[in-house]
């Protein structure tokens, strides 16, 4: 951040007034709002509740667990794409703005292996071959996705001034998006049916939770556990910890950085397609613009959690799918605001400015190269 | 010297020359081959050729779809020759071998059609691939057998790589005559529909000078349609189902190569004498084309149908936008993706100003709206509530790293448009169903002007186009400017030179926005009504397409990103003047931004500043040949970051 140019404690300007009223602003919604929803469940008729919002009913046991149950699997898959952001920027120090688009594409191959396994009738007789082998063919595309994207588009302007790659990757973003759109359609794009042990509820400690977002849960902690096997315990993991730190030392030291970097696309890809994958699953259907704004929130998780810090990025993902979840209802709703789930998406991008503003390193901290360190 | 010997003489050349020629860097040229091909292929896919077909640019010999394909041979056959001199080198003799690599190139690319011409013949992939189609097929073997297709395909290709590579062989001014002659043909094509119209429009006002005066009577009468003088011309160019005829396309080529052969000295000349030029004579020759300008640009409508207006409008439109957003990216350096958000506020503001029948549940506590506003105080409403939105956006985020910056403004931009849609500012904005019915800009005495009349619609963008202009022009060369300047160069540098950046930077952001705005209000006018769907991301990167393309930080660039952009291929709903290609310019914008970034960071129109910042490098290492540069001194690490860390 600039503000270190600042010398400590030199004068507060209107800008600086207008931040703390800010600051403290949105953490009292936050306080406040967290408050009337305790006050209101514990007695439903209390005075501050009638007050703000004379409708408002609460939530019941089963309604929050279903919340808290939504929000960790969604916010698993954020982890899973922020990891691919976390590490590009703390290898590369620019935001890969298409990294969404990544994640699409690992949706969108999944989708026409498994319709294509449906169509021969093997999606039902082998299904779990059938998953394993999408989710193969998923991973496969969104990898190459990725180092084809380095190689074109962004390993020519390294060293280039830092907008310049991040422009590059929002044209690229922009024309994979579309051309998914005229190859394939604009329609969206249903997956096949899954099969009924899947999607049954099954309780678990109390919680009723569907099988898909087990599923979820499952193969993102699993994933989450081989990539920190990769990063911390092998030579190549080594290898990028060490370009991260100092592309320059690094290289002195004998590592080759261009196939570090590739390295750190194509897992940070792979990672992205595990999610695409599990996207389509949960939510059953893929569309050329999926990528975007999953995209954009798991940036958001990455800068919450710490750029640069992989435990962050896959904590960043589940605090801000957790908070897309409840706060709606939680926050908003008791304060007395209208149609509060329409403003999920807006509450996740407030998530971004709030953390921007109060913790710019993240809650985690970051982990970058000499130069972007702030 | 004997007959004899002299034949023995060409005779020995021609072999040297034949074994040069197939003495090629054949990795480059396998690679350059593929690239082709991948690229083909995917246009093929994109369905752009089977629904550009229809779309004639010579009649009879060339659609616009075939043409989507065909462009790339000779740009990759060119390409493969092209060759990077570095200094103390000699460039390479150009000669057969170009041709032979461009040949090579092309029938590689050929080679890939031709094997996607087989597989759509054998296989049926139309599951997926929605443009996997008979109609795809029976356009790549050319309506007739698939054989014919494949070895058409790969000579064809073949042919035309090599045709672009024999570019090489040029002196440089026939290769201008003949690229020229090329752009010309292709753009006439191109433009028939704007061209047609004005040629038309001037025709009929020659043949019929009375029907100039009834420009001023009731608006919106069709006029009947009169013999032009020009019908003749046009219908010699213009082939009857569009596209030029071959006679016409001959004579226009002829015209643009002599034209070019022969003019080509003068502009440069022209454009020296005006460089050279300083002060007063500078200042008097710059009023005098800008005055020309203006009153073409006045008289234009008398002879322009809807269409042609339509089209300025929406050109001017995003003019404003763009000219905004160079203020903000160009100027001061800050990448503001959710730039949408300020256009969003003036459409809704002067929305809900002026609308006669206010919101439904509109607020006890706010006056009751009924139009009582006039459009101007309005517009001057709208403009104070779109600087203090910038201020809004600004502030937080000014402080940010640059990318961070980028990402934040993005979310800015798409929490505004989800709480014009959403519920809880339902009472105000009317969420989905929007605001429709507003009136148009009302100048009383001179009208109003209003969607249903482009004209008067096409004067309002005109007039705020030319306000824009001067007060971007003014900007770029006062205090606040130089400051802006300086703070995109190096922010650090800046404030110790006693700027105060934050201050500067938050100026930016509300320049911005209430040029944003302005653009905003005249849409409402236009359309009539405002909805939460018109204010994606998607319209913010567009704009930002402009600006990069046309060249960021200069008006001109600008000016000429939007025409080119916003006219030939649209705005994110607007059509423009290739309505056929709707469904791809997304595409192409993307494609044109991943390339100008990679190849020309700087623009069309570069801005010479900014040019220089972002090659650095490269001005060091001409100065360091130069020997004018002592390397132990130079500092990299400051001079290559556009915001510093």
């Amino acid at each position: 951040m600039t503000t270190a140019v600042r010398a400590k404690g030199s004068q507060k300007t209107g800008i600086d007034w207008f931040l703390t009223v800010l600051r403290v602003g949105l953490l009292s919604i936050v306080v406040f709002g967290l408050f009337a929803f305790v006050w209101q469940q514990i007695d439903n008729q209390n005075p501050l509740a009638s007050w703000l919002n004379p409708d408002a009913t609460g939530l019941t046991a089963d309604q929050f667990k279903g919340l808290v149950v939504t929000g960790l699997s969604q916010g698993a898959m954020y982890g899973l794409i922020a990891l691919g952001y976390s590490m590009v920027y703390g290898v590369l120090g620019f935001i890969n703005f298409a990294h969404g688009e990544v994640f699409m594409l690992g949706a969108f191959s999944g989708f026409i292996t498994s319709t294509k396994l449906d169509q021969a009738g093997w999606w039902e007789d082998y299904f779990l071959a059938s998953v394993f082998f999408s989710v193969v063919v998923a991973i496969l595309v969104s990898t190459m996705a990725a180092v084809v994207m380095e190689k074109v588009a962004y390993r020519p302007l390294r060293g280039s001034p830092r907008l310049i790659p991040l422009i590059t990757s929002i044209g690229v973003s922009f024309f994979i998006q579309n051309a998914v759109i005229v190859l394939f359609g604009p329609g969206a794009k249903s997956y096949p049916r899954l099969p009924d042990w899947l999607t049954d509820r099954y309780s678990i400690v109390t919680f009723e939770i569907e099988g898909t977002k087990i599923m979820v849960l499952v193969v993102a902690s699993l994933s989450m556990a081989g990539l920190w096997y990769f990063v911390e315990r092998t030579k190549t993991g080594k290898a990028m910890r060490a370009v991260a730190e100092d592309r320059e030392i690094a290289a002195l030291m004998g590592i080759d950085v261009n196939r570090t970097i590739v390295t750190t696309f194509a897992v940070g890809g792979a990672m992205a397609g595990v999610a695409g994958i599990l996207w389509g699953l949960l939510f059953k259907s893929v569309i050329a613009t999926t990528g975007f704004l999953p995209g954009i929130k798991a940036f958001t998780a990455a800068v919450v959690g710490g750029v640069g810090n992989l435990g962050g990025a896959m904590a960043g993902g589940v605090s801000l799918g957790s908070a897309e979840a409840l706060a709606p209802l939680m926050l908003l709703e008791p304060l007395g605001i209208d149609g509060v789930s329409q403003l999920r998406d807006a509450v996740a991008f407030t998530l971004l400015i709030l953390v921007l503003l109060i913790k710019p390193t993240g809650l985690f901290g970051e982990k970058l190269s000499g130069d972007d360190r702030a | 010297m004997s007959m004899a010997t002299h034949v023995d003489d060409v005779l020995e050349e021609i072999e040297e020359v034949a074994r040069g020629a197939f003495d090629l860097n054949w990795q480059r040229v396998l690679r350059f081959g593929n690239l082709l091909g991948l690229a083909l292929v995917f246009i093929a896919l994109s369905g752009m050729p089977v629904s550009l077909d229809k779309r004639e640019v010579i009649d009879g010999i060339i659609s616009l779809g075939y043409l989507a394909m065909l462009v790339f041979p000779p740009i990759l056959g060119w390409t493969v020759g092209k060759e990077v001199v570095l200094e103390g080198m000699t460039a390479t003799k150009r000669g057969a071998r170009d041709v032979v690599a461009g040949f090579m190139v092309g029938a590689l690319g050929g080679v890939w059609v031709s094997i996607l011409v087989l597989l759509v013949d054998n296989y049926n992939l139309r599951d997926p691939l929605v443009n996997w189609s008979p109609e795809l097929l029976s356009l790549l073997s050319f309506s007739e057998s698939v054989g014919f297709g494949v070895v058409a395909w790969i000579l064809l290709c073949g042919v035309f790589g090599a045709a672009g590579a024999a570019l090489h062989l040029l002196t440089p001014k026939l290769r201008r005559a003949v690229i020229s002659m090329i752009l010309t043909v292709v753009g006439v094509s191109i433009f028939q529909s704007l061209i047609d119209d004005l040629v038309g429009g001037i025709g009929e006002s020659i043949a019929d000078p009375g029907r100039l005066s009834e420009f001023f009577g009731e608006a919106d009468t069709p006029r009947p349609r009169v013999d032009s003088v020009f019908d003749g011309v046009i219908d010699f160019i213009y082939a009857q189902r569009g596209g030029l005829t071959i006679a016409g396309a001959i004579v226009l080529a002829l015209i643009a190569g002599g034209l070019s052969l022969s003019g080509r000295g003068r502009i440069a000349k022209a454009k020296a004498s005006y460089n050279a030029k300083t002060g007063p004579e500078r200042t008097k020759q710059t009023a005098i084309m800008i005055a020309v300008a203006t009153v073409l640009l006045i008289v234009l409508p008398f002879f322009t149908g809807r269409i042609t207006q339509e089209l300025l409008a929406n050109v001017g439109i995003f003019l404003l936008l763009a000219l905004g957003l160079n203020i903000v990216v160009g100027l001061a350096g800050i990448l503001d993706l959710g730039y949408v958000a300020f256009f969003a506020v003036g459409s809704y503001s002067i929305a809900v100003l002026t609308v006669e029948n206010p919101p439904e549940s509109w607020p006890d506590w706010l006056p009751t709206l009924d139009g009582q506003f006039g459009w101007l105080l309005a517009l001057l409403i709208t403009v104070v509530l779109a600087g203090l939105v910038g201020l809004f956006i600004g502030a937080p985020v000014i402080r940010m790293r640059g990318d961070y910056l980028a990402i934040v403004t993005l979310g800015f931009g798409e929490i505004i448009r989800i709480l014009f849609l959403s519920d809880a500012l339902g009472g105000y904005f009317n969420a989905a169903q929007g605001i429709t019915q507003i009136p148009g800009a009302d100048f009383g005495p001179l009208g109003v002007a209003h969607g249903t009349n482009p004209r008067s619609i096409f004067y309002l963008v005109l007039a705020f186009a030319a306000i824009s202009i001067y007060v971007s022009w003014r900007l770029e060369r006062s205090r606040l400017g130089r400051a802006w300047m300086a703070v995109r160069e190096d922010e650090s540098v800046a404030e110790a030179m006693g700027i105060n950046t934050v201050n500067v930077k938050l100026m930016a952001f509300v320049v911005g926005a209430v040029l944003a705005s302005f653009s905003g209000a005249i849409v409402s006018a236009k359309v009539g009504s405002v909805f939460p769907t018109s204010f994606l991301i998607l319209v913010s990167i567009i704009i930002l397409v402009v600006v990069i393309v046309g060249g960021m930080g200069n008006i001109l660039g600008v000016l000429a990103g939007s025409f080119v952009l916003i006219g030939v291929l649209g705005g994110p709903r607007q059509p423009g003047l290739l309505a056929e290609f709707s469904e791809y310019k997304l595409l192409i914008y993307g494609a044109l931004l991943i390339w100008m970034m990679l190849q020309r960071p700087e623009g069309l129109i570069p801005n010479v500043r900014r040019s220089r910042e972002l090659h650095q490098d490269e001005f060091l290492q001409d100065a360091w040949l130069k020997g004018e540069v002592d390397t132990e001194e130079d500092d990299e690490t400051s001079a290559t970051e556009v915001a510093p860390a």
